[in-house]
């Protein structure tokens, strides 16, 4: 009978799970996993901070569907995921996040790096462990990659003390099973609710399908497109549902809300009833909440209970996993139309094709400035529509979303929930390095890049190719536009100019940089960027006061817009 | 409205935390509170009293399910429970007051657990209305000190 240190005992239970990447920075109280590390054939990413090991470990979640993994010591080293882990679970993301802690002894001693690391991440991740007995180690892990990635997912964090990975345990022990008697997501729908929901949707005249990143969680995009198929339903996404939904097909609207297309927006104000799908009804897709879908029928499609008449009264509540509950729900909707023949809606269906032809997203393609939507639209012209696109959070994040189209889910990886600034850049590191054959490009904001560009060490110090495309405008600037339409322009402490060189900074770490000033070279520029098979940032100097639009002010009615007036 | 919750949970360190933790991030007050293990050692009943309005309370119960060691949850109907709390009390007495004291503790058959030269110590169990009767009677005399346990229930009959 072999006996095995519990770090070793660790990478055992990981590479049974299936864990090929580990991003992460050792500590003192690591060294043991670390040196663990050493024998085993899991790929490790060192980082330079943290929190990008988290959001590594999230970007490499939502472009392969894995569950991601990273790890950091204690106090600090736990401290700094922290952002990372509640940015994964505001939006949903399966990662699996491993603290060292200090020894069992010294718990509660205000010991050196010492940080409650369990009591800090309760309200943030899904689930989290604090192991105390080193029997637990095998079924822990066990248990916490399960909790990730069923159910709605989310982030789970396993914290070590420092004498637990150096004890000895039985290498039998991996064998271990879970033991969850509280934990039984609801997979299947209910029949009688799935009739009601086909009837409903049969008789509506003006349906729309609101699809969210639980159809992305599901994998369920087959089972959205059959169903949209046979309900001839227009299509809605919210920012995380991107490319669940093909955005090249005429059913689809895009996306909603406060900087989603106008036609969306009155979609939502017209329709009768709202077919919502693996969405949460986010203050940014549903503005002036008490508005939203008033008096119309809802029928929301969730995992997760809570999320069920938490924001938006629902008439028809239905918990199960999206994909089989759309495919149960398509199934019973032909069998009502067997029955009682087709409903076409081609009222609604031109209504919705004209308020698309009246209100198209646009800026000036005919100025001779670089806009920020020209360099989208060239972006995507240049990849095809298929690489990976990563963002920030911010103007970049809404001008990607409007102008890049996506045909596929997982091709956009963006901070929805929690926002977070710097997010883009070390996702798409997890990105590049899950999908390795992919393009994976960050489009980036000159206020968010800074605040993880350190992480351009870990691009070229392990060969991960990826492309940040930088808008850079010398400002924070989404915080600046809030600041022109709602505060009288008084740009308070949002003002970021000439104070980085880019060019100069991503080429002091080995990669290589390119600068745009003009719109003529936006499209050579792209293309370079494209070509070059390292590190590569494109600096493109636009407008500084460039605006997002359309927006709906916070608090308003989604069918009222700002516009550029022209 | 009052309503109380009755949570099973797994027996382990840190889950009370969780729960606590819970009600206050979303917002919820706590008004009573209760945990001890149950007939299964490895599950400890929590039994908590908030004041919410009924979506509140909705909401609350499914953000609890989502924990993964609580094993169920039950919003027990008032009407259909034996609800208890126990109260010590220590109330000021010299040899005027005591008899009258005492005939009061008898007629709520409360018990006198300590006697002290000028106090009185007596223990109540009941639920919230008698056990509230009987602090207000006592009060007069002078209460020097109140403890009591979070409110504990049990639905009736056979079902569990």
């Amino acid at each position: 009978m072999g006996k095995i240190t519990c770090a070793q005992m660790l990478m055992r239970c990981l590479k049974k799970e299936g864990v090929e990447v580990i991003f992460g920075i050792p500590g003192g109280v690591m060294i043991p996993v670390y040196d663990a590390l050493l024998e085993s054939d899991i790929r490790h990413i060192l980082v330079r901070h943290e929190q990008c090991a988290a959001h590594a470990a999230d970007g490499y979640a939502r472009a392969t569907g894995r569950t991601g993994v990273c790890m950091a010591t204690s106090g600090p080293g736990a401290t700094n995921l922290v952002t990372g882990i509640a940015n994964a679970y505001m939006d949903s993301i399966p990662i699996v996040a491993i603290t060292g802690q200090v020894a069992r002894s010294k718990i509660g001693t205000d010991a050196f790096q010492e940080a409650d690391t369990t009591g800090i991440t309760a309200p943030i991740t899904k689930h989290n462990y604090l192991i105390k007995n080193p029997e637990e180690l095998p079924f822990v892990v066990k248990e916490a990659f399960y909790i990730a990635s069923t159910g709605r997912p989310g982030p789970v964090l396993i914290d070590i003390p420092v004498d637990v990975s150096t004890e000895m345990i039985d290498e039998k022990k991996i064998n271990e099973t879970m033991k969850l008697p509280g934990y039984k997501p609801t997979i299947k729908g209910n029949k009688k609710q799935i009739k009601e929901a086909a009837s409903r949707i049969y008789s509506s005249k003006r349906p729309v399908v609101f699809a969210g990143g639980g159809v992305v969680a599901s994998n369920a995009s087959r089972e959205l497109r059959k169903l949209v198929k046979t309900i001839e339903a227009p299509v809605i996404t919210s920012l995380l549902g991107k490319g669940c939904y093909p955005e090249t097909d005429d059913l689809s609207l895009g996306m909603a809300g406060m900087h989603g297309a106008k036609y969306a927006n009155i979609t939502f104000t017209e329709t009768d009833l709202i077919i919502a799908i693996g969405v949460r009804f986010d203050d940014r897709v549903t503005g002036k909440l008490s508005e939203f879908a008033k008096n119309i029928c809802v029928i929301h499609i969730d995992i997760d209970p809570a999320e069920i008449g938490k924001n938006v009264a629902v008439s028809v509540p239905v918990v199960g996993d999206a994909k089989i509950v759309m495919e149960d729900l398509e199934k019973v909707y032909r069998e009502i139309e067997a029955k009682k023949g087709k409903n076409k809606r081609n009222d609604w269906l031109k209504r919705v094709e004209m308020l698309k032809k009246q209100y198209p997203l646009k800026y000036d393609r005919d100025s001779g400035a670089m806009k920020p939507g020209y360099i989208i639209e060239k972006i995507y012209e240049l990849t095809e529509g298929e690489a990976i696109i990563c963002t920030e959070v911010g103007q970049n994040q809404m001008w990607a979303s409007q102008y890049y189209k996506f045909k596929e889910p997982r091709r956009l990886i963006t901070s929805g929930g929690l926002g977070t600034m710097g997010f883009g850049f070390p996702a798409a590191i997890g990105a590049k390095v899950g999908m390795p054959d992919k393009t994976v490009i960050d489009i980036a904001g000159d206020g968010s890049i800074q605040m993880v560009s350190q992480e351009m060490a870990t691009a070229t110090s392990n060969n991960i190719p990826v492309k940040i495309m930088l808008l850079n405008n010398g400002y924070l600037g989404m915080v600046r536009q809030w600041q022109e339409f709602f505060w009288e322009k008084r740009y308070s402490h949002t003002g970021i100019y000439n104070c980085v060189d880019f060019v100069k900074l991503v080429e002091a770490y080995g990669g290589a940089g390119i600068r745009v000033t003009k719109k003529e070279e936006v499209e050579g520029a792209i293309r370079e960027a494209l070509k070059i098979d390292k590190l590569v940032l494109v600096d493109f100097l636009i407008e500084r006061e460039e605006n997002v639009f359309p927006m709906v002010a916070p608090g308003s009615t989604i069918d009222k817009m700002i516009e550029e007036d022209r | 409205m009052k309503h109380i919750i009755s949570v099973l949970v797994e027996n382990k360190s840190g889950v009370l935390a969780k729960v606590a933790g819970l009600f206050s991030r979303r917002g919820f007050n706590i008004e009573s509170l209760a945990v001890g293990p149950t007939e299964d050692i490895a599950i400890s009943r929590i039994t908590l009293v908030a004041d919410a309005e009924e979506h509140s309370i909705e909401q609350i119960t499914k953000q609890l399910y989502k924990l993964i060691n609580v094993i169920k949850i039950q919003e027990l109907d008032p009407a259909n429970i034996v609800e208890r709390e126990l109260l010590l009390i220590k109330v000021s007495a010299d040899s005027r007051t005591r008899p009258e004291i005492l005939e009061i503790v008898s007629i709520f058959r409360a018990n006198i657990v300590d006697v002290g030269k000028k106090t009185l110590m007596i223990e109540i169990t009941g639920n919230n209305s008698k056990v509230r009767a009987l602090e207000d009677l006592l009060k007069p005399f002078g209460i020097l000190e109140l403890v009591r346990t979070g409110k504990i229930a049990c639905t009736r009959g056979s079902k569990a």
